[in-house]
């Protein structure tokens, strides 16, 4: 059978074009990757190459021919062991047909249903459809809440800053895998003392002081996660990790999925999050919606001293890169933490700090403090509220809210960072799609104000939330 | 912790023979890889592959020749112009092409596509779509190789194009502060898509562009498979020693437009035909095997038609293989803790 010679198409939206010139003629002798045409578009010319070799047998569409269809036979080119008696049988039936695909790769599509003809058919088929809503994305984010939380008899008093350097010299210890990476961790004892003592304790291969260079070491840092190393990479803050989260998001979320599951990057970002205290707008930022967004990413908050433990222990452990967004103003905050080697926190579980009737107030971070401190004075005021502290923004854990918001009916969420699709907003989302019906006032989002941090201490306080901010949100939501 | 900059000037010339055994796999493999590509520009064409597909077609000596020098336990990293590195990897072409076509049967199965794909067993370690991104990537390879103590080197491919991104310098730093195992091979092509290296670089010599961070560089001609070879063994036997990173800069040329919808208007024909008429690695080998009566006509063709037979079936694999199935769309994104 002569080899056919189809119209290519330069685009995957290109459907027609112009055969502008033929560079070869019947009787010629052609070679892979010789030029033999060349076709032209409203968007550009391109030259089409022999990807066969042989002898042009015939050119079926005249040069200057306009409107010639993709992938409708354009010449024949006849094989070594070929001549022209070889065409009697495909000239007369594949005469040019302007408006019409050759026949032969009609046929292939539909018994195939190849690329071309499925990737704009699929997504809106009724199979895929069906498929889409039977495999239910969002149960990632319905996390299995009802576990409850391992008690502890024994604990000792901690601040976050210890808990967290404890979590990381407990998993170094028992995996050679773990190692800490970032600015200033080992020498200096980090920037925020977090990583103190660590050097002397597991030496500098281990722990490895980095220059200033955050797209880069985030980089290495993935490439080394991709063969299975366990790095915690630390960002002095997260605000300097704008200048990776190329790598955290393209490389570091997305690799697995694009690898069809061969390779994982099991890998720790962490570092303070959200403001500090007057360090202007360009240090003071929160990230939890924006790492929250991406599907590949897990993203933990810790508030609480046994938070920052439990949680960063199991961020080491687990086989996913984590987003671990810390607070510098609680590093230095104590809380009682349990005392036993094998604590460690569920990812993807909320925790109820107080319990309550009238209100659920959501936060994490820094926010469950101000959220606490907001439920004892409306409790003075005679409103119960329920406070919950997501320890883990994604995946989400959608019961433990909706559940809670069933029994009190109202919601009040509470972040530091901005309110367009933030944390909030999405909560509020998800309220209202599983709890619609339990609402008897619209969901209250006490968040960051719409501006960049300013410098003065008034103007920085009025832009974050306070506590007097979820009081009056959560007495607005009751109508009180 | 500084080394010496080893530094050449002019073009490195294969300085040392090849066995016929090694000029025939050469040829081999480069012709898989051009077949391969003008297989894949075909079906592009008809519609079977979608999206952006890069063709390597007369690039194919630059990654022949470092993989001859390199062992099957090294690592390889590189852009979005990966299909020849997958192969030269020996990595199995109809896997490569069902990638393409976005099938099941594909490296990924399905879901990476030209410029996502990987192959843990054969090291090959993508496949990365935004510029200069693999380059700290494949640096932290290196990272763990040297934290394992392994004594294996990673190959950091990146374009002349990446040369100019920030994090290729960023990781220049940390691979010569640590003394990282990897080989920065600049496959200098001469065009960042449709950008002339003289009028997207302030130097033309890439090679050097590791200077300040005392890496030895060499530019190698990157058309001519035993010089690259020859670079690529001094390149290996460096880190192998412990020296810290490398940079080659493989002079080469793409025959055909940055991607599949690129005319390459920015170009001559003249440049282009003097390129695949006088420069041209597969021939060069040819010429070789034909000189050195290695190899006749005959021997040649037999190989073609091999060469042939194989990537014909991988395009066949590679369009009978189903789509992936409709629960793949949420595989693959977290592992199970």
């Amino acid at each position: 059978m002569p080899i056919e010679v189809l119209m290519p198409a330069l685009s995957p939206t290109m459907t027609e074009g112009t055969l502008a010139k033929w560079n070869v003629k019947e009787g010629d002798i052609v070679a892979s990757g010789d030029v033999i045409a060349e076709i032209e578009t409203d968007k550009a010319t391109m030259e089409v190459e022999a990807v066969d070799e042989g002898t042009i047998g015939k050119l079926v569409i005249d040069a200057g021919t306009e409107n010639v269809a993709v992938n409708q036979v354009i010449a024949y080119i006849l094989e070594e062991d070929e001549d022209a008696s070889a065409l009697d049988n495909v000239s007369a039936s594949s005469a040019p047909k302007a408006d019409a695909a050759p026949a032969k790769e009609e046929e292939a599509s539909s018994d195939e249903a190849p690329a071309a003809a499925s990737s704009s058919a699929a997504p809106v088929s009724a199979s895929g459809a069906i498929e889409r809503s039977e495999a239910e994305p969002r149960a990632m984010s319905v996390m299995n809440s009802t576990q409850d939380e391992k008690t502890y008899t024994s604990f000792k008093t901690q601040t976050v800053r210890e808990a967290l350097r404890d979590a990381m010299a407990e998993e170094m210890r028992t995996d050679e895998n773990v190692f800490v990476m970032g600015e200033e961790v080992a020498q200096y004892q980090g920037a925020y003392k977090v990583t103190q003592g660590l050097l002397d304790e597991f030496g500098d291969k281990r722990v490895i002081d980095t220059p200033i260079t955050e797209h880069g070491f985030t980089g290495l840092a993935t490439g080394s996660a991709f063969m299975g190393l366990k790095p915690v990479l630390e960002f002095m803050t997260f605000n300097f990790a704008m200048q990776a989260i190329d790598q955290i998001i393209n490389s570091a979320a997305k690799t697995l999925y694009m690898s069809g599951g061969q390779l994982g990057c099991p890998i720790v970002f962490r570092g303070p999050n959200g403001a500090a205290s007057r360090v202007g707008a360009q240090h003071s930022q929160c990230y939890a919606s924006w790492y929250a967004h991406c599907p590949g990413l897990k993203v933990v908050a810790p508030w609480s001293a046994a938070d920052a433990k439990g949680l960063l222990k199991a961020a080491i452990r687990d086989p996913n890169p984590i987003v671990f967004l810390e607070n510098e103003i609680m590093y230095g905050q104590s809380f009682e933490v349990p005392d036993d080697e094998d604590f460690v926190l569920p990812i993807g579980q909320a925790k109820i700090e107080r319990e309550g009737t009238d209100v659920t107030i959501v936060a994490f971070s820094i926010m469950v403090g101000k959220a606490l401190k907001a439920a004892e004075q409306l409790a003075e005021q005679g409103i119960s509220a329920e406070v919950i502290n997501l320890r883990t923004i994604r995946p989400l854990d959608v019961n433990t809210i909706v559940r809670s918001v069933m029994k009190t009916n109202r919601l009040v969420t509470v972040e530091e960072g901005w309110h367009f699709s933030g944390i909030g907003a999405e909560i509020a989302s998800v309220v209202m799609e599983h709890a619609f019906d339990y609402l008897d006032a619209p969901v209250a989002r006490v968040t960051g104000e719409d501006v960049p941090m300013p410098y003065a201490a008034n103007l920085e306080a009025l832009a974050l939330p306070q506590d007097s901010h979820i009081v009056a949100a959560a007495k607005a939501v009751c109508y009180r | 912790m500084a080394t010496t900059p080893k530094r050449k000037r002019g073009t490195t010339r294969a300085d040392n023979q090849a066995s016929s055994d090694d000029l025939l796999k050469y040829y081999r493999e480069m012709l898989l890889i051009r077949r391969f590509e003008e297989k894949a520009g075909q079906l592009y064409g008809m519609g079977l592959i979608g999206g952006f597909c890069h063709l390597y077609i007369g690039q194919e000596a630059v990654v022949v020749g470092m993989q001859a020098a390199a062992s099957d336990e090294d690592g390889v990293i590189t852009s979005y112009r990966d299909h020849g590195h997958m192969l030269a990897t020996g990595m199995d072409a109809a896997g490569v092409m069902a990638e393409l076509t976005g099938r099941e049967g594909g490296y990924s199965r399905g879901k990476g596509g030209s410029m996502h794909m990987f192959s843990k067993e054969k090291n090959f370690y993508g496949g990365h779509g935004i510029v200069g991104a693999q380059v700290p990537l494949g640096t932290g390879i290196a990272f763990s190789y040297k934290y394992r103590g392994e004594n294996r080197v990673c190959m950091t491919y990146l374009g002349d194009g990446a040369v100019n991104q920030g994090q290729v310098y960023e990781a220049f730093n940390m691979a010569a502060l640590w003394q990282l195992p990897v080989i920065y091979c600049i496959e200098n092509n001469q065009y960042a898509m449709g950008t002339s290296t003289q009028r997207h670089s302030s130097s033309p010599d890439l090679y050097e562009r590791g200077k300040a961070y005392g890496i030895p560089g060499e530019q190698v001609d990157g058309m001519d498979v035993l010089a690259v070879k020859a670079a690529g063994e001094r390149a290996v036997a460096h880190c192998r020693e412990g020296k810290g990173p490398y940079i080659l800069e493989l002079k080469t040329y793409r025959y055909r437009g940055h991607s599949m919808s690129d005319p390459a208007k920015y170009r001559t024909k003249d440049e282009l035909d003097k390129m695949r008429k006088e420069h041209d690695p597969i021939d060069m080998v040819k010429k070789l095997l034909i000189d050195g009566n290695i190899v006749d006509e005959a021997g040649l063709k037999d190989i073609d038609k091999e060469v042939k037979a194989e990537v014909a079936k991988a395009a066949e694999f590679a369009q009978n293989s189903p789509e992936p199935d409709v629960s793949e769309l949420f595989t693959d994104i977290l592992i199970d803790a």
